[in-house]
Order: structure tokens, then C-alpha cells, then sequence
């Protein structure tokens, strides 16, 4: 029903307008056609000086009405080095092609009014004039000349990639429908390799190549934080179709291409709180930041840097969000130091490890140094004795023979042992409780003789050795964790 | 006037048999054969002047609907939280109904977004303009009885009907039309996987454009041999009326770009269904690495943009030269440079080929690369601009007759300057990595090709109109379309600029979840509004085209203008052979109008004795 009136709407709409047009027809016959032409043809003309007038002030107005939400203009300078040659480049722009805009269309609608026919008047006959044509070839080419150089200035210096020796930061994108994976390549400096083949959405979704040294320490935060002042060099990828990375704020953007990873190079210059105090002024951005509650704070508060896709994706290409955070250098470092390497959480002794049960160079480290000062601090405090768990010495399976990986520890032992004066040390075994109690006494005290037997060969003295089997439990014997964990070595030391 | 006019008509028809060219046309066609029945007269028929009414009126059904998809997807943009149930008769599961409240679906979103740019680009803005005008005008103003090959002009209009068919059935998919943009960029086109509209809807698309490609190539190639042989006795190439320069060169464009597009898609199509890897490399999509590595998906845009950046030229070239016409005819002054005029567009048509990339500046070709495509398109402005200042000038010093044809030549002039000086802006690379993908590209492209294509062929609608009718299209009707249409078209796309600057980007179904982009709710409602006008007032003018074919005021005489061209000296019931005697030969340029103080002289009046040629150049 809805429909038919519709319907009927619209064809009456359509007989009113006809009948309209004939009306005029009919009216312009009475009256006489030429001087119903003439008028109506003088007043086009001054409609047409109407316009130009509108449309130049509506052209200013409205820009002057919006400078203040536009990048470049008002509070939104840009947030990168580069980012401001591009601003610029964009006001000479606007400045050259403006003076023509306003020049041409002058001339277009004033012309039009001038010249409207008139009775007696016969239109001049100006075919042609090689010095007016020479002129407006001439001039524009030298605008052009001068804009495209002060571009291609810009634009080789902007899209220059790093110099190895630079100082920069090299950080990944990665996007894939609808949202976009990072990675940072951790301690190193260096991001990994990786294989589309590898991808698995569960455990490896960047198809990281676990083999690669590079790719243990690279984490995958969920925002972009980086440092002010800091070159950066965004490694660009895609996991299926093409994406662009694109942060307005900075004026960055880039397609991410399966196949073919591409880059960009900027240098953050504003941090989020700076740029959110740069708009605290404007009222556009006092407004609240949630209208609906008015206990939320204004806008400029909230701000964030954001990253989107700008190449379409597919039907949730509108929705690939992520922020940006830049901050000062201080507290990027106390960030980073936050992260955990999406291999030591994600990956490490799982069934994906290629290097379950052997310890990682990184690994024997950081165990050195804990080592370390675990036992300065045994040495240093104030009781009598210490216990102290070797984490990193391994046996055979009910054996008393001394993994490789062990000789780690140990040796770090022997030299912290040796360079310390007045302790004696004894190593003690223990087991869980599975098995024959005995037997688990035997196999605790060859454990420990074991240990003591390699220390010596280091050139440690005066070691003892304990076997308890399980009487000292640390942890509850129902749980294999628990039982882990009682299964163990230690040392004692004694001032 | 017009008794003038018509005293004169008889003394040129005089002219016409005394100094024109007898071909024995009619002396081979005896009760015209080709016309004889209604399907051979309408429908399957060679005359190149109802092939020209038949581009014309395909091309406004699909303008029809593709500016109504406009108006859905500018709906959900400005008014992203009405409610859309009105329209599910229509378009049925694609607006999802939740809570009583209907909203379209984010992927038929991009399918109107596609289908918009697709049926404007090919349907409407290259068959609808230069498929019509190409047609009609060619052999009328060169002074040929018809195309080189009417059977070939007749298969290219029917490939084209083909095309718009398998177009019009993919509307109809349960999977949807192809929704991954006009571009048709692989991987997204290319694998089913990664948009519903990537199937069968993806397949539909890739044989409908190659269809299209073909009915280009059969048209193009007739156009370039009509202008090339068939002119008329002293119709030299200088000679030429500018709407024929335009639709030459952009015949020659259309010949050498359609098929590079056409080898893209056979690649494309080996790679959806061949397993082939042009375009494919390192995918891994729906849980599943794909076996496909060594393609490069910069590569379909490479051969895309080949034909693409010429194709804006395809579009706009032929309105160029309808609006150098119109506004000479109405200013009643020859046009400004004429050979200026000739000479930019052969230099547009020559730099449209080498600025492809501009398209792909942050597309991950190497930026050195770039450098050459800035050069060259920043170039390709001199030519525009010396175009448009040679319009304006025309303007100057004229008796300027303002109806609906001038009105939107005028209109054109404005549109090409305020679009193509933000070009200037795009086509500097440094200046692209903002604007790439975003608002400120919608608007540019939008008002320098679209709305000033349209507006091209709106003036050559109401200016050929009694040409292809024999009637008037309705003056008040023409001006309040051409004013409504002039201030809406502004209104729409003016503010685009404002949110490209913003950094808002092209292609979003909503903007709500960036904070930088969703605090535009009152100018995309104010867009909305107005590109919901400006479609009404089309309607308008295709009521009033309609209306006026069957009972507008009827075409007097010959020649209502006044105008030169060869158009105007055929009987006002042109029938096949345009002419009834012989030919028309020329002697003069089509541009001398006020010329020693005649209002205008048509180009078979012979030279008179001791007159220089208007074109002082020869």
C-alpha cells in the first residue's frame, strides 16, 4: 500500500513538472519568444554573477568553518618530521591553485554576465592570439616546474630508506582481514624471518621461523609504542590481500602487499600527551569524548594516535584498528623491558620448540646472572646458611649421569665457589616419591656425588654430598608439577 | 530569426546540389532495405543515428541505477543509525533487521560502492557519452552518409548490451555482485575466500568488462576509420569541428588501453580459475597457506592504470570537445585556439599513457619510479590548462545565448577547474602520501570526471537533442536541472575535500571506530542530503527527456542555432544516408561565427573572393 502511494506520488510529482514546463512554453508563446528569450536570458546571466559570488564565499567560509578539524591546519600539525615538509608542500599547493581557482572562475562567470546577448550587439570575432596562448602555456608550466621540483624534493628525501649505519628502530605491520599484527624485534635489534607456510593462527601467526636466532626475543604487543625523536622504520606486510598502513597523524601511509613487504621511515616528533595538550584550545575538542555521559572527559584528553588501513580489504576493511602511543624515550625503554617474547610465552618447550630440552644461549645467560647473585646474596646475608637450587642441572632419567646442558651452571658455580673465601658448600639430592624409597636415596646421593665429582674436575674443594631421596618435599608430590619440582638439586652454603 | 534561418535553409539545400559530392548513394539503396521493418529500424538497426539514441538511453537506465546504489551507500554514510527496513523489499537479506532496525550489510555496502564506480566509469561515462555523441556526430559532422562499418557499429552496441546484461544478473546474486572496488585489485579479486563478492559475482564481473572491451574495440575502430576516410570533399583533418578531434583521439586511446585491460583480466581469470600465479604470492587466507608464490599483485595494477588513467581521458576528452562546440555555437564566436585546442588534446591523449602510476604512488612500486610519473602528470596540466583558459576566453566578447546546452557547457568549465586544480594536489606525490585513499581523491575525481563528464553530456543532450529527435528538450525543465544540479553537485562534493584533508578515508562503511574520523556525523548528513537532491532533479531531466522525445516543441528548421556544422544541413528527418541528394562539401573551418560581420557562415559556403580563412593559421 505504502508502495502504491509512493507510486502515486511520484507520478504526479511528474505531471505537475511537465505541466509546468509546458505552462512556460505555453507562455513564452503568448507573450512572444524573443523577448521572453531576452529576459530570461539577462536573468541567467545575473544568476550566474549570483553564483560565482556564492560559491567563492561558500568556498571560504566553509574552510575557515573546518580548519581546525583538517591535518596541517589549526591544532592538527603533523606528528612527524617529515609530516610538516608535506604540509607546507600542501599550502603552496593551495596557495597557487587557489589564486588560479578564483582568477579563472571570475573570469568564467563575469565573462558570462558581460557578454549575454544583446539585440545589437555582435560578438567579436577573436579566433586566435599566439601571445595570450604562448602566456598561458608559459606561466602555468613554470607553477608546475616549481611545485613539482619542491615535490620530488620532498618526496625522495621522505621515501629514502634507512642507511644500515643509521640509528633507527625497525618495527613490523602485518595485516591480514581485519586487523593488523606487530611485532618488535626485542633486545637484538632484529626482526626474524619468517615463511607464509609457518602461519598457524594458534601458535604461530606470523609464520616465524623458530630456527632463526633473531625471531626469540621479538615480541607482538597490540599497540604501537614508540619513542619521540627516534627514526622508525616500519616493515609493511600482508598476510592475504592488500592493506595500507596508514597513520594520518603522522602523514604516513604505505600498502601492505602479499609477497612483497614494503616500508616506511618516519620520525615521531610529538608525543600523544603533547599533541592532546596542542588541542586542549578548541572547542571542537572540549566537547565531551562519550556525549552520552556527561561525566566523560573532553575530547582532547582521550586523544590517541591511531593506525588504519586505507586500501580496501573487504567487508571489515573499516574497523582495522589499532593505537599508537608515542612517549618520551624514558619511558619507552621501561615499556620494552615490560614485553615478553612472543617465543619464550608462546613457544618455549612446546612441541613447536625446535630447541625443547636444550637451553638457549639467552637462557645460560640470564641463569648466569641470577646465579650470581643469588649467591652473593647467600654470601652477604646475615644467616649462617643458605639453600640454593641449581635450576639448570639435568640428569638421565633415573640415572646419575649428568646432562650436557649442565656443565652451564656448573661451571659458573665452580668459579663463584672458587673466587669466594671462608663457605663450605654441600650439594644435596632429592627426589619425588614415586618409586622405591631406597632406591630414591641411592639415586639422590649419586646425584649429588655426581655434581660433586664435576666440580672437583673444575677445581673445587671441599664439597660434601647428601642424597635425601623425597623426605624433603618442597611442593605437593600429587601433581607432576609438583613433583617437578621436588625432583631437584641444591647446594648449601655455610660461612 | 527563425524565418531568416529558414530562407537561408533553402539556399544552402541549392548549395548542397550544386557544389556537393555525388557518392550514387541512392542509387544502391533503393526502398532502403535496412529499414524496412521495426526490429531492423529500432532495434538490430546500422544507422549510426539510432545506434547513437540506443548508447543513449542504455546509458541513462544505468545511470539511473547507479546513482540510486549512490544513494543507498550515501544513506548508511550520513545517517549510519536510520533505520533501512523501507528499502528490504528491494534489496532484501542485504539489510540485516536487528531489533526493528534495518541496516545494511558492510559487504553490500562495497558491492554498491563497486557497482557505482563500474557502471559510471564504463556503462555510462564511456558508452553512454562517448558511445552516443561518437556515433551521432562522426558521420553528421564530417559529412559521411554512415560509419565505415554500420554492422560492426551494430555489434558494438549489442556487445555493450551483453555486458550491461551479465552486469545487471550479478545485481541478483545470492553471494552478491563483486564488492572489492572498481579497480578490481587482486588478491581480493582474485580469491573467493576473501569476499563473498569475489565469486560468482567476481566471474560475472571480469566477462561482462571483457564484453565491454570488445564492444569498445568494435566502436573505436569504426570511429578512427570513419574520421580517417570517410570526411567529406574538402572536410581536411584542420577542418575538423572539435568534437570529432576529441572523438578520434579518444577512439585511438580506447583502441590501444582496452586491450592491455582486457590481458589483465584473462589473467586475472587464469589465476581464479587455472591456478596460475600472476597476481599471487604468499597467501595465507582462511587458515590455509595458498600454493601460489612468484606473482605480483602490483602487476594487475600496472596493466589496470595502462587502461585506467587513459580511460579518465576516454571520459572526458569527448565532453571536452561537445562543450568546445556548445559554448562556440551559443557565444556565437568562433572557439578560442582552435588549433591550441587540437594540438592539447593530442598532447593529453599522448601523456595519458605514461602517467599511469600516479594511481600507485603508495601502492609499494619503488619511489624512484615515481619520480617520472609526477613529471609526467603534473605535465598533462598544461595542455587542461591552456584548454580552459581558450574556453574562457571563447566567452569573451561573445552574444552569449544562455540555454540549458550553454548553461552546462558553462557549468563544465567550472567543474574541470575546480576538479582538476586539486589534481595538481594528487598528482605530486609528497602531497599523495596524505591523500591517497582518502575523501580529498572522491572529491577530485568526482568533480573533474564525473560531475564535468556529466555536465558535458547534459550540454550535448539538450544541444543535439532536436538533431536526434527533431523536438526541444523543455528549456525551464533543462534550467532549473542545470541549476539544482550545478549548486547539489558542489554541495556534495565540495566538503569531500574537507574530510580528505581531515584524513578520512575512502571506502568506509563506517567511520565510528576511529576517533580521527568520526566527528564528521553533521557533514556526511549534509552530503547525503544533497547528493539525494541532485539525484531527484536527474530524474527530472530524464522525465523531461522522455516527455520531450514524444511531445516536445517541435524542431522548425534545420539549423535552430545558427550553428556551422555539417549536422545541421540534413533534412530535419534525417533518414538513412543522412543526406537525401549528395553530400556536402566544405570549404571553410566550422568556426566562423561573426566573421566579417555575418552572424555565422556554415562550412559549405565557399570561400568568397580576397576572404581569409577564420583560422588564420592556413
Amino acid at each position: 500500500m505504502t508502495g502504491l502511494v509512493a507510486i502515486l506520488i511520484i507520478v504526479l510529482i511528474a505531471v505537475i513538472v511537465v505541466q509546468i514546463g509546458r505552462l512556460s512554453e505555453i507562455a513564452a508563446k503568448i507573450r512572444g519568444e524573443e523577448e521572453v528569450e531576452e529576459r530570461s536570458n539577462n536573468k541567467t546571466a545575473v544568476y550566474l554573477l549570483l553564483f560565482l559570488v556564492a560559491f567563492l564565499a561558500f568556498c571560504f567560509i566553509s574552510g575557515w568553518m573546518y580548519k581546525d578539524r583538517m591535518l596541517g591546519y589549526g591544532p592538527h600539525s603533523a606528528a612527524s618530521e617529515h609530516g610538516s615538509d608535506l604540509d607546507g608542500l600542501f599550502n603552496i599547493t593551495l596557495f597557487w591553485t587557489g589564486i588560479v581557482f578564483v582568477i579563472t572562475h571570475i573570469a568564467l562567470f563575469w565573462f558570462s554576465y558581460k557578454y549575454r546577448a544583446q539585440k545589437n550587439r555582435k560578438a567579436y570575432f577573436f579566433p586566435h592570439s599566439t601571445r595570450l596562448e604562448i602566456i598561458w602555456t608559459v606561466v602555468p608550466t613554470f607553477v608546475l616546474v616549481y611545485l613539482v621540483v619542491s615535490g620530488l624534493r620532498i618526496w625522495n628525501d621522505v621515501m629514502f630508506d634507512v642507511d644500515p649505519e643509521d640509528d633507527y628502530i625497525e618495527i613490523e605491520a602485518t595485516g591480514y582481514q581485519f586487523a593488523w599484527d606487530l611485532r618488535y624485534p626485542g633486545p637484538d635489534g632484529k626482526l626474524g624471518t619468517k615463511d607464509f607456510r609457518k602461519i598457524d593462527l594458534a601458535t604461530n601467526p606470523l609464520g616465524q621461523d623458530w630456527t632463526d636466532p633473531k625471531n626469540i626475543d621479538d615480541f607482538q604487543p597490540t599497540e604501537i609504542v614508540l619513542p619521540k625523536g627516534k627514526k622508525v622504520r616500519v616493515r609493511i606486510n600482508s598476510k592475504d590481500v592488500l592493506h595500507n598502513f596508514y597513520l594520518p597523524h603522522f602523514r604516513v601511509k604505505m600498502d601492505a602487499v602479499p609477497g612483497l613487504p614494503t616500508y616506511f621511515v618516519f620520525t615521531p616528533s610529538k608525543t600523544t600527551e603533547e599533541y592532546g595538550q596542542q588541542l586542549r584550545d578548541y572547542p571542537e575538542y572540549q566537547e565531551l569524548a562519550d556525549p552520552t555521559d556527561p561525566e566523560s572527559a573532553q575530547r582532547w584528553e582521550e586523544f590517541e594516535f591511531e593506525l588504519a588501513c586505507a586500501e580496501l580489504c573487504g567487508k571489515g576493511h573499516y574497523s582495522m584498528r589499532r593505537l599508537v602511543k608515542i612517549v618520551e624515550p624514558a619511558e619507552y625503554e621501561q615499556w620494552l623491558a615490560e614485553q615478553s617474547s612472543y617465543y619464550m610465552s608462546n613457544i618455549r618447550n612446546t612441541e613447536n620448540d625446535p630447541f625443547k630440552g636444550q637451553l638457549l644461549d639467552i637462557e645460560i645467560l640470564e641463569r648466569d646472572r641470577e646465579l650470581t647473585s643469588e649467591f652473593k646474596t647467600a654470601i652477604d646475608a646475615e644467616e649462617s646458611s643458605a639453600v640454593i637450587r641449581l635450576k639448570n642441572v639435568f640428569f638421565e632419567t633415573g640415572s646419575a649421569e649428568l646432562k650436557d646442558d649442565s656443565k652451564y651452571e656448573l661451571n659458573k658455580l665452580a668459579s663463584l665457589i672458587n673466587e669466594s673465601e671462608g663457605i663450605s658448600v654441600k650439594i644435596t639430592g632429592h627426589t619425588d616419591n614415586t618409586g622405591d624409597n631406597d632406591a630414591n636415596i641411592v639415586l639422590s646421593k649419586d646425584r649429588a656425588n655426581a655434581v660433586v665429582n664435576y666440580l672437583s674436575d673444575k677445581g673445587v674443594s671441599g664439597l660434601t654430598a647428601q642424597g635425601y631421596g623425597s623426605s624433603q618435599p618442597v611442593d605437593s608430590n600429587d601433581t607432576e608439577e609438583g613433583r617437578k619440582n621436588n625432583r631437584r638439586t641444591e647446594i648449601i652454603i655455610t660461612k | 530569426m527563425s524565418d531568416v534561418l529558414t530562407q537561408k535553409q533553402d539556399e544552402l539545400d541549392i548549395l548542397i546540389e550544386e557544389q556537393g559530392y555525388d557518392d550514387h548513394f541512392h542509387d544502391h539503396h533503393h526502398g532502403d532495405k535496412y529499414q524496412s521493418n521495426f526490429i531492423g529500424h529500432y532495434i538490430f538497426s546500422m544507422d549510426h543515428k539510432i545506434i547513437a539514441r540506443q548508447f543513449l538511453i542504455t546509458g541513462i537506465f544505468w545511470a539511473i541505477i547507479g546513482a540510486a546504489m549512490s544513494i543507498v551507500f550515501r544513506l548508511q554514510l550520513g545517517f549510519p543509525e536510520a533505520d533501512l527496513t523501507w528499502i528490504k523489499p528491494l534489496l532484501g537479506k542485504w539489510i540485516v533487521v536487528e531489533n526493528g532496525i534495518g541496516t545494511l550489510s558492510p559487504e553490500f555496502y562495497y558491492a554498491l560502492v563497486t557497482m557505482h564506480g563500474t557502471i559510471l566509469v564504463f556503462f555510462v561515462l564511456t558508452a553512454g557519452l562517448s558511445g552516443t555523441f561518437s556515433n551521432l556526430l562522426i558521420p553528421l559532422q564530417i559529412g559521411a552518409r554512415d560509419m565505415a562499418s554500420p554492422f560492426l557499429n551494430m555489434l558494438s552496441y549489442w556487445f555493450f548490451f551483453l555486458a550491461g546484461c551479465v552486469m545487471f544478473y550479478s545485481l541478483f546474486l545470492s553471494t552478491g555482485p563483486f564488492s572489492g572496488g572498481w579497480t578490481g585489485y587482486p588478491p581480493l579479486s582474485a580469491l573467493p575466500q576473501a569476499s563473498s563478492g569475489s565469486g560468482t559475482g567476481m566471474t560475472l564481473w571480469l566477462i561482462s568488462l571483457t564484453l565491454f572491451v570488445v564492444s569498445v574495440l568494435l566502436g573505436g575502430i569504426n570511429y578512427i576509420t570513419t574520421v580517417l576516410n570517410l570526411r567529406t570533399k574538402g572536410m581536411s583533418m584542420w577542418r575538423m569541428p572539435l568534437p570529432i578531434w576529441a572523438f578520434f583521439v579518444t577512439a585511438v586511446l580506447g583502441l590501444l588501453s582496452f586491450p592491455v585491460l582486457a590481458s589483465g583480466f584473462f589473467m586475472l581469470m587464469f589465476d581464479r580459475g587455472l591456478g596460475t600465479s600472476f597476481f599471487l604470492s604468499e597467501i595465507f587466507i582462511e587458515g590455509q597457506a595458498l600454493d601460489r608464490v612468484g606473482g605480483s599483485p602490483i602487476l594487475f595494477q600496472h596493466l589496470f592504470w595502462f587502461l585506467g588513467h587513459p580511460e579518465v581521458y576516454i571520459i572526458i576528452l569527448p565532453a571536452m570537445g561537445i562543450v568546445s562546440e556548445v559554448l562556440s555555437v551559443h557565444a556565437r564566436k568562433p572557439i578560442f585556439g582552435y588549433q591550441a585546442m587540437v594540438l592539447s588534446i593530442l598532447a593529453i591523449g599522448f601523456l595519458s599513457f605514461i602517467v599511469w602510476a600516479h594511481h600507485m604512488f603508495m601502492s609499494g612500486v619503488n619511489p624512484f619510479l615515481s619520480n617520472f610519473f609526477v613529471v609526467f602528470t603534473l605535465i598533462i596540466a598544461v595542455p587542461s590548462a591552456v584548454k580552459v583558459f581558450n574556453w574562457i576566453t571563447t566567452l569573451y566578447g561573445g552574444n552569449i545565448r544562455f540555454n540549458s546546452a550553454m548553461l552546462f557547457a558553462i557549468g563544465f568549465v567550472s567543474m574541470f577547474i575546480s576538479g582538476g586544480l586539486t589534481g595538481i594536489f594528487l598528482g605530486n606525490s609528497a602531497i599523495d602520501i596524505q591523500m591517497h585513499d582518502t575523501y580529498f581523491v572522491v572529491a577530485h575525481f568526482h568533480i573533474v570526471m564525473g560531475i564535468a563528464a556529466f555536465f558535458g553530456m547534459f550540454a550535448g543532450v539538450y544541444h543535439w537533442f532536436p538533431r536526434m529527435f527533431s523536438r526541444f528538450m523543455n528549456e525551464t525543465l533543462g534550467r532549473i536541472h542545470f541549476w539544482v544540479t550545478l549548486i547539489g553537485a558542489y554541495a556534495i562534493f565540495w566538503p569531500m575535500h574537507y574530510l580528505g584533508i581531515a584524513g578520512v578515508p575512502r571506502r568506509y562503511y563506517s567511520f565510528d571506530t576511529f576517533d580521527a574520523f568520526k566527528h564528521f556525523g553533521p557533514m556526511n548528513q549534509f552530503i547525503t542530503i544533497a547528493a539525494i537532491v541532485v539525484f531527484s532533479v536527474q530524474i527530472l531531466f530524464v522525465i523531461n527527456f522522455f516527455y520531450s522525445i514524444f511531445k516536445g516543441r517541435k524542431m522548425k528548421v534545420k539549423n535552430p542555432y545558427g550553428a556551422n556544422t555539417l549536422e545541421w544541413t540534413t533534412p530535419i528527418e534525417a533518414g538513412h544516408g543522412n543526406w537525401p541528394g549528395k553530400i556536402p562539401s566544405v570549404h571553410r573551418w566550422a568556426y566562423d561565427y561573426g566573421k566579417d560581420g555575418k552572424e555565422f557562415v556554415p562550412q559549405i559556403i565557399p570561400m568568397e573572393e580576397g576572404e581569409q580563412a577564420g583560422d588564420a593559421a592556413h
